[in-house]
This record gives structure tokens, C-alpha cells and sequence, in this order.
């Protein structure tokens, strides 16, 4: 090889010999720079990929601030800019209840999350005070994935500069092995803002449309909280549907209105069937359909608690129906794997029916997510 | 959602913009010196400096290629949304693009054959390009 290099420098002008010492000088330079600071160009190579990341998730959040901005002024028609409260608004934090005597934190969470919603809703009605009680629920869901899309990139930066600063491979190392993640849920949230802005259905409204479908026709009455509920025949059985009401964003409180509708009955329920999308796991299809057993509910885990203590209260079985999809699929407009899912699970719901409930009983069927785009 | 980005997001490093810029020069240059060197009859230098120059120029368009895609993926995609309408007493389907305002189970103007109501039964997302399977 040096024979070679020795011979192509030599059409450079000759002085092989001196050439070649030069580039066996180099050569060890470099296996010397290598040994002992090759993991600093690592980290400079994968703080160059965050770098780059970065860069996208700032523009994303740009985005979502301009979009949320825009369809304020547009829908709101507020008298004055509404950028400095929308900067506000993204700042917004809320601080979980102290866990160290975890004896009744439910309820205390819960306390929490509903002054939370009841400011946000009060804010969204300051900013855009010509919108209507469907276009202030769209508008807090166009800011809170405005707010989720701020904070993501607020962390990858906090990291990032971290990094940086104190040179620590691992700090980056970890930033750059969960980023093709944070990224992914970011452009989910970047998608969710224009389908909240616009009113559109989305992924994670799988069960509303699902309960929608069942009740649509019959007469629905108001449940707490933000739930609406309608009694039908199914399968010579009687179903009281639940679902958030819409088609506002609104995923309302599915555990108040279960409770609310158990009590009623003074829990002469046979079943409860909850109906969710699922998070899939690679290689399993969108829309697929599974059933199980459980409270199929997300989010904090209030709800879920008040469903559990209700069942266990009157001794009520519990079936769940979910919808696979990813957390991109969940956020950004419903797919059509997913629309289409519905009268599948509708079967399914109707199997476990007339499996698992006798003639005549009532069983209370829950769509569990966010309404938005789903009347009833 | 706009599908304009801004220019601080989108600008290519000048530094990798430079050093991509030389490769590609080194490279030209390194062609030019196979063909000296073929005229010359040093056939085996000629096939060297070939290669060099090809794997030069390759890897420099590479990465040329690869930052004007790092930019195109830095604007957000905004699938297309469609709804469907439909009649329920005469089964008239049409599917149209969602406008603001449409939600599923909205009542519509009557129906162009049977003059009842129509309904928004679907709204959905299109995603033209297919999902990657990995057979296993």
C-alpha cells in the first residue's frame, strides 16, 4: 500500500521517500488521536445528531405556537394579540400531590387535574372570547399539545446543553439512544394540533366513535362529567353507552359518569364493557381488535380507581375491547384502519354480550377517549 | 399547516458544506490525475487514483443528498382528511375533504336523490405510502 502511495504521490512531483514518512507520521497521529480521544469524537458526532434533532423540534414547536396563535385569531376573534398569553398558557405547570402518605392521593390528584382544566378552559375563554363551548374544548386541546410540544423540546434542550457542558458521554448517550422516540411523538403532536385546531377526529377516539355509533338515534342525557349516556337494546339486553360528549375535544370523566350510572342501578349491572384504543406493539396491525378483562382507560389513573371501586362495590365483571394503534396514530387524525375498526369492535362488544350476560340483565358499555369530531 | 420552514432550521452547516465542497474537488482532481496517469502508461496508479476519485465523489454527493433530505423530512406533513357522507334512507355515498366544521354524525343538507337528510358517517386520514413489514 505505501508502494502504491509512495508511487501515486510521486505525480504530485516525487520525494516518495520523505512523502511516505510524512503520511507513516500521519498514520500514527491519528491511531494515537483515536486511542485517546476517540470517545470525545463520538460524543461530538452524537451531539452534531441532537444538534440536528434539536433543530427539527424547535421548528416544531414554532409550528404549533403559529398554528395555535392563528386559529385563536381566527375562531376567537379576540380584541387584542393573544401571543403573550398563548406564551403563558405554554408555560403552564402542574405540580402532583405529595405521594409520601399515599393514603387518598386519588382523590387528590384529582382535585388537582379538575382546577387545572377549569383554569385552562377559563383562559381559553379570555383568549378567544367569541368561541363556542365546542370550539373552547378544540382550542385546549390545540394548546395542550402546543404546551406538550414546548415542553419536549424545553428537556431535549435542557439535556442537550447538559451534555455540553459538563462533556459527559453518557448524558448524551442517553439523549441520542431515546431521540428517534421523543422525535416520533413529537411529530405525533405536531399532527395533533392542526386535527385539534380543525375539530378533526383522532386516533384515540376509537371508543367515542364506537359508543357513537350504538347510541346514535337514541335519546342521550348528560352525565358528570362531560359524559353523555343513552339506553338501548342490544342483543335482548340493555345497554346504557357512555361516551365523552362531543364533538368537542373533551375526553370528560369516564370514572364520575360509570359511578354515577352504577348508582342509579344500585348496581344491578351484569357487565361493564370498556371500549379504548390500545397501544400496539411493531409488527402488529393498526385497527387490529383485541378483548380482555380489565378497566381499559389511560391517562392519570383517577379514573380508572373510581371504575375499580365501583365494580368491586357491587361485584360487577369487567370486559375491555381495544383498538391497536401507536402513540402517533393516538394523536394525529383517526386512520381509516381505525374508522373502520368500529363495526369490528361493535361485533366483539355484542359477542362478549351474549357470552358473558344473561337475557334481560343491563350491562353498561364505556367508549373510553377524546370525543373531538364524534357527536352522538 | 404551513410547509414553509424557517431559515435557521434549514441552513446546511457551512462547515459541512466546505468540507464536502473539497472532497469533491479532491476528488475531480484525483480523476484528472488517473487520466495523466493512464496516458503516462501507469495503468495500476491510473486504476487507483480511479477508485479514490470515485469513492471521493460518491460519498461527497452522499452527504450532499443526505442534508437536502434531513430538510425535506424538517416540514410537518398534513395528510389529507376525508369525509364521508352518507344517506341512510336511500344509501347514497359520497366521500368528499373534510372542512372545518364537520364532525361525525352531523346532519347535512338532503340527500340529490331521495331529498332526506345526509349524514357525516366517517372522517379519516389517508396514508398514501405503505407501512414497512418486516417478515418476521
Amino acid at each position: 500500500m505505501s508502494a502504491v502511495l509512495s508511487v501515486i504521490m510521486n505525480q504530485f512531483g516525487g520525494a516518495g521517500d520523505s512523502i511516505s514518512q510524512i503520511l507513516s507520521i500521519l498514520f500514527y497521529v491519528v491511531f494515537i488521536v483515536f486511542l485517546f480521544y476517540g470517545q470525545r469524537i463520538q460524543m461530538y458526532v452524537m451531539i452534531r445528531e441532537v444538534e440536528g434533532s434539536l433543530y427539527k423540534l424547535k421548528y416544531i414547536k414554532e409550528e404549533g405556537r403559529k398554528i395555535t396563535i392563528e386559529t385563536i385569531k381566527e375562531i376567537g376573534k379576540p380584541q387584542t394579540d393573544p401571543s403573550a398569553r398563548v406564551d403563558r398558557y405554554l408555560e403552564y405547570f402542574t405540580i402532583t400531590p405529595q405521594s409520601m402518605d399515599p393514603a387518598g392521593i386519588v382523590y387528590k390528584l384529582d382535585h388537582i387535574l379538575d382546577v387545572r382544566d377549569s383554569r385552562l378552559k377559563d383562559e381559553v375563554k379570555i383568549m378567544a372570547p367569541a368561541s363556542d363551548e365546542v370550539q373552547v374544548n378544540n382550542l385546549e386541546n390545540t394548546l395542550e399539545a402546543a404546551m406538550a410540544l414546548n415542553f419536549i423540546y424545553k428537556v431535549v434542550r435542557h439535556y442537550y446543553i447538559q451534555g455540553k457542558k459538563t462533556l459527559s458521554l453518557y448524558i448524551i448517550m442517553q439523549l441520542q439512544m431515546i431521540l428517534p422516540l421523543v422525535m416520533k411523538e413529537a411529530e405525533a403532536y405536531a399532527s395533533a394540533l392542526k386535527a385539534f385546531a380543525y375539530g378533526q377526529p383522532i386516533g384515540d377516539g376509537a371508543g367515542p366513535l364506537v359508543a357513537a355509533k350504538l347510541m346514535h338515534g337514541y335519546e342521550t342525557r348528560k352525565v358528570p362529567k362531560d359524559c353523555v349516556v343513552a339506553t338501548l337494546p342490544i342483543e335482548g339486553r340493555t345497554a346504557l353507552v357512555i361516551k365523552a360528549e362531543g364533538p368537542g375535544g373533551n375526553v370528560g370523566k369516564p370514572g364520575d359518569a360509570v359511578k354515577a350510572v352504577i348508582d342509579e342501578n344500585e348496581g344491578k349491572i351484569a357487565s361493564v364493557i370498556m371500549i379504548d384504543a390500545g397501544l400496539k406493539l411493531e409488527g402488529e396491525m393498526v385497527g387490529e381488535v383485541a378483548d380482555g378483562v380489565g378497566a381499559a382507560i389511560g391517562g392519570p389513573g383517577v379514573d380508572q380507581y373510581k371504575i375499580e371501586e365501583s365494580l368491586v362495590e357491587y361485584h360487577i365483571p369487567i370486559y375491555a375491547v381495544i383498538v391497536k394503534e401507536d402513540i402517533g396514530d393516538a394523536v394525529s387524525p383517526m386512520r381509516k384502519e381505525i374508522a373502520d375498526s368500529a363495526d369490528k369492535v361493535i361485533e366483539r362488544v355484542k359477542n362478549v354480550i351474549l357470552e358473558r350476560t344473561k337475557e334481560g340483565d343491563k350491562v353498561v358499555i364505556v367508549g373510553v377517549g377524546n370525543s373531538i369530531g364524534i357527536g352522538q | 399547516m404551513s410547509e414553509n420552514s424557517s431559515p435557521t432550521t434549514t441552513k446546511i452547516s457551512t462547515y459541512v458544506m466546505m468540507i464536502v465542497l473539497i472532497v469533491l474537488a479532491l476528488s475531480i482532481v484525483a480523476l484528472m490525475l488517473s487520466v495523466n496517469a493512464f496516458i503516462a502508461g501507469n495503468e495500476m496508479v491510473a486504476g487507483y487514483l480511479l477508485i479514490i476519485g470515485f469513492i471521493a465523489m460518491a460519498m461527497s454527493v452522499y452527504v450532499l443528498l443526505q442534508s437536502r433530505k434531513r430538510i425535506a423530512s424538517m416540514k410537518i406533513e398534513s395528510p389529507k382528511v376525508m369525509t364521508t357522507v352518507e344517506c341512510k334512507k336511500c344509501g347514497f355515498k359520497s366521500v368528499r375533504e373534510f372542512q372545518r366544521g364537520d364532525f361525525v354524525f352531523k346532519e347535512l343538507e338532503a340527500c340529490q336523490k331521495c331529498e332526506d337528510k345526509m349524514l357525516i358517517t366517517a372522517i379519516y386520514k389517508e396514508i398514501k405510502e405503505k407501512e414497512k413489514t418486516f417478515a418476521v
